[in-house]
């Protein structure tokens, strides 16, 4: 498909898809269809772009308990959890730092059988095994399997991807809400579909069998044709996250952040529950985080990236652009900072990029939401 | 006009080099090539060096940024620069489709010959392709 591939977290991912054949010095180069990031991003915002995401964690988990285990490791309820339900959570240390941050859906099988599924990211899957498999030993009912070899991923995002993946499946995925999954099938073989994404449009996020995934793709691409469905690569989803004002880890997301300085506080469930990590997350929430998530926008064309300084209007350092660049959408640059807590209601911040200094001004965060029907 | 592109000099780094005597004076006009244009793709900043600074060979006059990634922009000879295209960083869709006239960055005032690194036409070509 002319993509660009560049490693990342183990896997050979594409970039972006059908970049022009650049030639050296190219006299003969007509009109080109558009392609790259720029446009993959536009494809989704207005009509819709498959993702292979099959590089993100697949963890399951069966038996007695399993409910019961993944509450005591995450910082959202799970023990409420619905059949169908999926919900964004944390999985934090003792210390409130987010070791990661998941998707944790209930599901049953045709045959009636239920369990719980963690989506995780990539660079943290052999991080969140590890961590999780001395807590799982309490719970010796409950069983955890690695599915991520053995399965695929492909996220369907943009404003027409529900409409014309309702006849693909035996199940309409239009009767799902937004953070609802199930297991259905596709010519007998099974998918779960959940309509959950990392784009800020409406879609869908498939997981079937490896050796499926292929048909499954090339299904959807031409059911899509005539829509105008495009695949795209690891550059718009990010272009795209950052624009819906989504954290993503290793940027807004480590260690040494809690959730509530990253602005998640939904994630995270505190009244009559005991998980790992909620005493540190009571007295954060109590005293109130020292650094806080923001939105920028740089004045100018020239976008600031992550690691730039952010300085107040004396110059002082007060914290980090944690990711940044151009939005296509809105045509200027966007960024995320995360800067200390009295600095969380300025309205205007200096940005050192590469030593020239620009003013951004402060926006609440996300940069795009789409229009709801 | 229309600079021909096969008697321009290129770095490896992606820059070409014009080099025409004004007034007795040797002159170097300075841009990025089509195949680093489009390699980069979805162009949204570019940054420009002050009229009247000394660049040395390979040293980093300014940086054109596309939607991903920031890449620097190297000097292929040394000398005074003596006129920057200020119009360009507000013209960026345009680099796309001329990156030869139109898309000049720098006019320098040359110190001294071209590097003999500097590559021909068919050389940079194949570079290009193996690039590929």
């Amino acid at each position: 498909m002319g993509a660009k591939m560049v490693p990342f977290a183990g896997y050979e991912m594409p970039i972006q898809y059908a970049a022009p054949e650049p030639t050296a010095t190219g006299e003969s180069s007509g009109p080109k269809p558009a392609s790259g990031i720029v446009a993959e991003h536009h494809a989704c915002r207005t009509k819709a772009a498959l993702f292979d995401v099959s590089h993100m964690g697949r963890l399951r988990f069966d038996g007695e308990g399993a409910a019961e285990f993944l509450d005591h490791v995450l910082t959202r309820r799970v023990t409420d959890l619905p059949v169908g339900g999926v919900r964004y959570s944390m999985v934090c240390n003792a210390e409130g730092g987010v070791l990661d941050d998941v998707l944790v859906s209930h599901l049953e099988t045709p045959s009636e059988r239920r369990f719980h599924l963690l989506v995780v990211n990539a660079s943290n899957r052999a991080k969140i095994l590890k961590w999780i498999e001395p807590h799982l030993a309490d719970f010796p009912t409950v069983t955890m399997s690695d599915r991520t070899e053995l399965t695929a991923m492909i996220a369907v995002q943009g404003p027409m991807a529900i409409e014309v993946c309702k006849k693909l499946f035996s199940f309409d995925p239009s009767r799902l809400k937004n953070y609802e999954a199930r297991i259905t099938d596709q010519f007998a073989k099974p998918v779960i579909v959940s309509r959950t994404g990392y784009t800020g449009e409406d879609g869908l996020e498939l997981i079937v069998r490896a050796e499926e995934a292929t048909r499954v793709w090339e299904n959807i691409m031409l059911a899509g044709r005539e829509a105008g469905f495009t695949a795209a690569g690891l550059g718009a989803r990010d272009t795209l996250r950052m624009e819906a004002g989504m954290p993503l880890y290793g940027h807004e997301l480590d260690e040494t952040v809690d959730p509530f300085s990253a602005g998640l506080n939904f994630a995270v469930n505190l009244p009559n529950r005991t998980f790992i990590g909620d005493e540190a997350l009571r007295e954060i929430k109590q005293k109130g985080p020292s650094r806080v998530r923001i939105g920028l926008l740089p004045e100018g064309k020239r976008p600031a990236r992550d690691g730039c300084d952010v300085l107040d209007q004396d110059g002082q350092k007060i914290g980090a652009i944690t990711s940044g660049g151009p939005s296509p959408t809105l045509g200027v640059p966007i960024a995320m900072a995360m800067v200390d807590a009295k600095h969380a209601a300025d309205a205007q911040y200096q940005i050192d990029i590469r030593g020239k200094t620009t003013t951004a001004r402060s926006t609440k965060l996300p940069f795009y939401r789409r229009a709801v029907s | 006009m229309s600079r021909d592109t096969t008697k321009l000099r290129y770095a490896e780094s992606h820059e070409w080099v014009d080099v025409t005597q004004e007034d007795g004076v040797a002159m170097a006009t300075i841009g990025i090539s089509k195949f680093a244009i489009e390699a980069l793709n979805d162009l949204v900043y570019m940054d420009l060096p002050e009229v009247g600074r000394t660049l040395t060979v390979g040293e980093e006059f300014g940086e054109v940024e596309s939607v991903k990634a920031v890449s620097p922009l190297y000097s292929p000879v040394a000398g005074e620069v003596v006129e920057v295209h200020s119009d360009l960083p507000d013209n960026l869709e345009a680099l796309n489709d001329d990156p030869y006239d139109f898309g000049w960055i720098i006019k320098v005032k040359l110190d001294g010959d071209l590097p003999d690194t500097l590559m021909d036409h068919a050389a940079y070509e194949k570079q290009c392709s193996q690039a590929g």
